[in-house]
């Protein structure tokens, strides 16, 4: 998403700006209000106008944020935010559009329309919080819970193979996709940035923490002292490497099987190099495998950023192009275009 | 049969004709009926049609499944239906036989196309003997055309193999048919060859063995009498034949002209409703864009999007896909955003008969959202008018800020009448009037509302000034702002349920046609129109008196109907449903409505109606 307005034009905004007067309803240590400050600092510099920022979301505590942002929202309907955002987006390409949704939001019922706005690269951007539970409902497990996780509705345990958003995001043929979390603001604004300013459709899957319904899920990789050692950051054109000193690193042997090394052992030259642009998702999606969940170390950053034209621009196209081949529409040619004949006289025979 | 004199063959003018032509589905019996159509309102005849077809692709050849036809009625005066039975049945093989002939009246004529009626075409049929040699079709005029051997023999010089030269059998028959009825034929030559242009042999082939039967109507001294229906004294004016999906499809972009807005359909392929996606997919030099989603949901989901943004948005289904975006029309009218959700009803329940025409949707567009959710609610009455109830039903969300049900049906959908074009200029013009200044000092407030239409402002984003949040959450009068609060949802709701009810300030009163002094009124809706008008006509020749009303609007209704039904002490509601319409009038009116109800996949005939009202009249 650009704007073809220079810098100049654009009015300078504080993260006050961009905070409503509505008082937030948000449990109390909820990882939601860490994102919502990142993206309220963020959008400053993004060099965007307030009145073409639109936030659309589903149904779930994620689902809350449109109302926080003093920009043109709609909350809708459960998992239907990604189809309602694809109207928006093609009809009105001039608008930065927003997907704000949870793992239930957009991986259980809203999956169907998540694949398929990632397949079709509409241009907008997604924030997809995922907490690894339902919240907003009080406790049942969600696509992406763990096997085993005891919940309200899994009291024996979990018996669901979990999700991987970034892998299901690559297969769906994302043009952008990312990950972050909720402890690391910096780490989220620059996420968000990146998202932003991709042509297509982004995906931002950011841990959040749930402190009321699942606490510290994801702490075994964001608490501070263990991000060094769990957290691999993706860099593009750089070693995938880790640790306090980058001393771990990802490489993959002669059947293309990606281990967790030593550097200095495997040597320099193992270590996998990313590379976001590389055409075919391959390469993303097998980073995206290196961890099944957030208990081992886990890659963040972009993994993924390739072009491809978008939804709404080749929509677009195919309407000017017709205009130019036909002209404009013109009805009264359009209702005279099947075989008509006229009549001409007064009665009007009946039976 | 001989060299004896030139056989007496005399020419008959009568003033109207019921043809089907019967045959299987991959005879190409819906193109015959078709071109028969259009060369019979090239001449100038009304006109109207009923296409009948299995909802299978291509069902096993020669079975009772596969039976595909096409039933059409010309006339030299205005008529209303497509005709109670046929006058003339074309039966291409025994199956075609055995499904149709019940329609074909008394005495009526029957051609057949003998070549079809093999050992195991009788077999595939379910006939133990021969009906062409049983004595079974004693009561018809039969007259035994070996159709697919002329067809063969008319292309022989082309060397065509069999099996090919056989698909040009459906343009013998029409060649044939064509010649009884006097029909021009410059308008099925001048057809066959822009249709298949570039595919030289397809169009020789077809014009020969449509020329072919032609040829034998008149040399082969099997028909003593040719007919003619003359054109009919039709209102002057410029007219062309529509189907009803065209003519919805051509009111939507009339509806997007007349207010200024850009279309934006978000849709899902749906039988009988397909069409129209495919139509308005072709008219993006209007500017119209078409999505085909992934599903019903998205297709509604997308539509209220685009209308956020500020385009009319629609969406098209039948009933299947209006159940399934139940949830997202609660969502329309909770945001108060325009919306028009086209629904082309079809048989029910569940998958139920997908291309046989039902009227059975009525009930669900009323209350079919959880919750107090009401939605103005359209129906089309005829091919042609729906043209008109597009444009009406635009005009009520947009004006009113809320969603709309148009309602059509398979009939109206793919049945065929000539419509008298419009002039644009005199086409009713409408204005979204979108928001683009604060509405109150201290700034904008979303669902401030108009206090004559209870609508509320519509300010797009992009906008600078005017930023807010909406969504499915109960809101606070004015502000928008989530509320919970216990009056405000009692007020809320009312609210949006008076909105609604406010739409009656801006439709047509009903009328009533016939006597109004009657003692019975026959009150319909949507594709009934044609059957109860002709039936109702007839009664009256007969000096018996009877009103009639057709309404165009079910939610709300006109201001005037509960007094005028009040005025009746009978009243029959004819439906293609157990009794829907019949169901809310009695409930809002409180008013005797006995309820005829059909449900079988097929319009009324006009004589059921004939003869449900004179039951009533006693």
């Amino acid at each position: 998403m650009s704007t073809t307005e220079t810098p100049l034009d654009i009015p300078i905004t504080k993260r006050k700006d961009w905070q409503t007067d509505q008082e937030v309803r948000w449990c109390p240590g909820c990882g939601d209000y860490s994102i919502l400050a990142a993206l309220q600092m963020a959008l400053p510099d993004m060099g965007v106008r307030k009145e073409n920022q639109v936030f659309v979301s589903g149904i779930g505590c994620a689902a809350r944020f449109p109302y926080y942002m003093e920009t043109y929202g709609m909350h809708s309907i459960h998992g239907r935010a990604p189809a309602i955002a694809t109207g928006l987006a093609v009809t009105r390409p001039d608008l930065d559009v927003w997907v704000v949704s949870g793992d239930g939001d957009a991986l259980s019922i809203g999956g169907n329309h998540l694949i398929h706005v990632l397949r079709r690269n509409v241009n907008l951007t997604i924030l997809l919080f995922n907490n690894q539970i339902y919240g907003l409902t009080k406790g049942q497990y969600s696509p992406t819970s763990e096997v085993g996780k005891v919940t309200k509705s899994t009291p024996f345990g979990s018996i669901d193979t979990p999700f991987n958003p970034v892998s299901l995001a690559l297969g769906a043929e994302a043009t952008f996709v990312a990950r972050t979390h909720d402890m690391d603001r910096k780490h989220m604004q620059e996420m968000m940035m990146r998202a932003h300013q991709h042509k297509g459709a982004s995906l931002v899957e950011i841990y959040q923490n749930c402190n009321v319904f699942n606490d510290g899920a994801f702490a075994q990789v964001t608490a501070k002292e263990n991000r060094e050692s769990m957290l691999i950051p993706l860099r593009h054109g750089e070693p995938v490497v880790f640790g306090e000193n980058g001393e771990r690193g990802v490489a993959l042997d002669t059947q293309g099987r990606p281990t967790l090394v030593n550097v200095a052992e495997a040597g320099e030259d193992a270590i996998l190099i990313h590379d976001e642009s590389r055409p075919d998702p391959g390469l993303a999606f097998l980073l995206s495998r290196l961890a099944t969940g957030p208990t081992m170390p886990t890659p963040i950053g972009v993994f993924r950023a390739v072009e491809r034209p978008t939804y709404g621009e080749q929509m677009n196209a195919q309407l000017d192009a017709a205009t130019a081949q036909r002209g404009p529409g013109d009805l009264r040619a359009l209702i005279h275009s099947g075989v008509t004949w006229t009549v001409t006289g007064s009665d009007n025979g009946r039976d | 049969m001989s060299d004896t004199a030139e056989q007496q063959r005399t020419t008959s003018e009568i003033d109207k004709v019921v043809i089907r032509f019967a045959g299987d589905s991959g005879d190409g019996m819906q193109l015959t009926g078709d071109r028969f159509t259009s060369a019979s309102a090239a001449f100038g005849n009304d006109l109207a049609t009923l296409p009948d077809f299995p909802a299978e692709i291509r069902a096993p050849a020669g079975t009772l499944a596969g039976v595909s036809a096409f039933q059409v009625h010309i006339s030299d005066h205005d008529i209303l239906t497509p005709g109670d039975e046929a006058n003339v049945l074309v039966a291409m093989n025994p199956a075609a036989l055995k499904t149709n002939l019940d329609d074909l009246e008394r005495g009526g004529t029957l051609i057949v196309n003998t070549d079809g009626f093999g050992e195991r075409d009788l077999i595939k049929a379910g006939y133990e003997d021969n009906p062409l040699t049983d004595g079974s079709l004693d009561g018809y005029q039969v007259y035994e055309v070996p159709m697919t051997t002329l067809t063969r023999g008319s292309v022989q010089e082309l060397g065509i193999k069999p099996r090919d030269a056989d698909r040009s059998k459906n343009f013998f028959a029409l060649g044939l048919v064509s010649w009884l009825y006097s029909r021009p034929v410059d308008p099925t030559l001048e057809y066959i060859e822009s249709r298949f242009k570039g595919k030289d042999d397809v169009i020789t082939a077809n014009t020969l063995a449509f020329k072919a039967g032609h040829a034998f109507g008149e040399t082969a001294e099997l028909f003593d009498t040719v007919y003619e229906v003359r054109p009919a004294t039709l209102a002057p004016g410029t007219y062309t034949t529509i189907t009803g999906n065209a003519a919805l499809a051509w009111g939507l972009v009339a509806a997007g002209q007349l207010s200024g807005m850009e279309l934006f359909l978000g849709s899902y392929p749906i039988t009988p409703a397909s069409d129209i996606l495919h139509e308005l997919s072709k008219h993006k030099s209007f500017g119209v864009r078409t999505l085909q989603c992934e599903d019903e949901i998205a297709g509604i989901g997308s539509a209220i999007g685009a209308a956020f943004g500020g385009a009319l948005g629609l969406t098209t289904t039948s009933g299947p896909g209006l159940a399934l975006k139940g949830e997202a029309m609660g969502l329309a009218v909770s945001l108060e955003l325009p919306l028009v959700v086209i629904d082309v009803q079809r048989g029910g329940p569940s998958t139920g008969l997908p291309t046989k025409t039902e009227a059975s949707d009525l009930l669900m567009a009323m209350y079919g959202r959880h919750g107090e959710s009401p939605l103005p609610i359209v129906a089309a009455k005829s091919p042609s008018d729906c043209f008109y109830a597009a444009i009406e039903a635009c005009r009520i969300a947009v004006q009113y800020r809320t969603p709309v049900i148009l309602l059509s049906d398979g009939y109206l959908a793919n049945g065929s009448e000539p419509w008298r074009l419009p002039e644009v200029a005199d086409l009713p013009a409408f204005d979204p009037g979108y928001a683009t200044e604060p509405n109150t000092p201290e700034g904008f407030l979303p669902y401030l509302r108009d206090p004559d239409t209870l609508a509320r402002p519509w300010a797009l984003p992009g906008t600078p000034g005017l930023e807010h949040r909406i969504g499915g959450l109960e809101k606070e009068d004015g502000t928008g702002n989530v509320s919970y609060d216990p009056v405000n949802h009692d007020h809320m709701t009312r609210l949006r349920a008076a909105k609604v009810a406010k739409v009656a300030d801006t439709i047509p009163d009903v009328e009533v046609i016939g006597d109004t002094d009657a003692e019975l009124c026959v009150l319909g809706w949507g594709s009934t129109w044609g059957a109860i008008t002709a039936a109702v006509e007839r009664v009256r020749r007969d000096g018996r008196k009877v009103a009639q009303v057709h309404v165009t609007h079910l939610n709300p209704f006109p201001k005037n109907l509960g007094e005028v039904l009040g005025r009746y002490p009978k009243i029959l509601v004819p439906e293609l449903n157990l009794g829907q319409l019949s169901r809310m009038v009695r409930a809002e009116f409180l008013v005797p409505a006995t309820s005829l109800s059909k449900v079988q996949g097929l319009p009324f005939k006009f004589a059921e109606i004939e003869v449900a009202i004179r039951d009533l009249l006693g």
